[in-house]
């Protein structure tokens, strides 16, 4: 019959350059990642226009939960300023700490402060492993009368003061949380004269149509300049 | 099982006892490393942050306590924004709450361009008065939409109780709970 015979092909395909193409991104992924640090505190942080990258050296670190929680953190890299933080804390506030409970703040990487004063000596007293799964009360601040956190601003400035090390303040706070929490904290900074905060955001794009846009249009510029 | 094999020997271009190294094709078969390189990149993939947090600065105003020491401002030219619960906005101008209108935190874009476009830009003045229902998110949505509005002037008060009440009516009547 006057079919054309097709040829038969073969179904093997050359792999080398699906391979090549695999191995180039997976050397890309590798280079470019960053290995998200272990969450200790779940935070949900809100969008904004903002394009400047956080800092990242000397921190000090104030997270407010979902819950209206504050915990205080100041970055790892700093263990001087820990060390003096802790120990002006334990001066002021007479909670006789011993070495071994500072020693567990000032050198425990993720260590973040949680409690009241009046907590303190215990919660610093236990090893992470004890820690994990303990439900933190959260540094009082709401109450004007006693916002703790005035407390540990102040010993956190003071301590980057002498460390002479410009101190970044930075507010992780979470999308749910109240803004009697937010307002607690605004005023423990005004309290220490740091009128100087951060806000860590997700970064968004800028309507469009809006002011900033046609500025930054005009300026050739992304996102907000400050 | 045991097949005696017939073909060798005779037939054979070559002498008997030369034996015939097999060509092996230099071809390998790449699907496990493609599978594997994909599996790698997918790992990488999940674990990988691509996009750093950004910060947004804040400066906050020194407290004055006395009040000649405090900015004055015209009345017509403020706008003043109370963030209530439920993501709602309310806002009035001027120095009167009771003309206070609900608005959401998409439309107030358009009332704060509006505003800033009636009125002269050196008086121009944004007051945001968060209540104890707003939420964080609330907070820094709004001063980013200062920003986004390039609205240069803008202060972040405490709600007094007057305004809180007119906005918890405001609230009762339109049934948000």
């Amino acid at each position: 019959m006057g079919r054309a015979k097709l040829p038969r092909k073969s179904t093997n395909i050359d792999m080398t350059a699906m391979c090549d193409v695999a191995f180039l991104l997976l050397s890309f992924f590798i280079l470019a990642t960053k290995f998200k640090p272990p969450e200790t505190l779940k935070v949900e942080t809100p969008n904004s226009v903002s394009n400047k990258i956080a800092p990242e050296k000397d921190v000090v670190m104030v997270t407010l939960d979902k819950d209206g929680k504050v915990f205080l953190s100041v970055s790892d890299a700093n263990v001087a300023q820990k060390k003096a933080i802790i120990d002006e804390v334990n001066t002021a506030k007479n909670l006789g700490l011993t070495e071994e409970e500072k020693k567990n703040f000032s050198n425990n990487p993720t260590s973040y402060i949680g409690v009241p004063f009046s907590q303190l000596k215990s919660y610093l007293s236990k090893t992470p492993e004890e820690l994990k799964g303990v439900v933190l009360p959260g540094i009082p601040v709401k109450d004007t009368l006693n916002n703790e956190l005035i407390e540990w601003i102040h010993a956190a400035t003071s301590a980057f003061f002498d460390g002479n090390k410009k101190m970044n303040i930075l507010l992780k706070g979470d999308d749910a949380a109240k803004y009697p929490s937010f307002k607690g904290i605004t005023d423990a900074f005004k309290k220490n004269d740091q009128m100087k905060f951060q806000m860590i955001t997700n970064p968004v794009a800028v309507p469009p149509g809006t002011d900033l846009y046609k500025t930054n249009i005009a300026t050739g510029t992304k996102g907000a300049s400050s | 099982m045991a097949e005696m094999d017939t073909s060798s020997g005779g037939g054979h271009k070559k002498g008997p006892g030369v034996k015939k190294g097999k060509k092996m094709s230099t071809r390998v078969d790449l699907t496990p490393m493609v599978d594997l390189g994909f599996l790698l990149i997918t790992f990488f993939i999940f674990t990988t942050t691509m996009s750093q947090p950004t910060a947004m600065k804040l400066f906050l105003p020194k407290d004055v306590d006395k009040p000649e020491e405090q900015n004055k401002v015209k009345a017509s030219a403020v706008l003043t924004i109370m963030l209530g619960k439920n993501d709602q906005v309310y806002y009035y101008e001027g120095d009167d709450p009771a003309k206070l209108q609900s608005s959401n935190y998409k439309a107030i874009r358009d009332i704060i361009i509006d505003k800033k476009r009636r009125t002269d830009p050196k008086d121009f003045v944004v007051v945001l008065k968060p209540t104890v229902d707003a939420t964080y998110k609330n907070t820094v949505n709004i001063l980013d939409e200062m920003t986004i509005d390039e609205v240069k002037r803008f202060a972040l008060v405490d709600i007094s109780p007057v305004e809180y009440t007119y906005v918890q009516a405001t609230e009762k009547a339109n049934g948000i709970q």
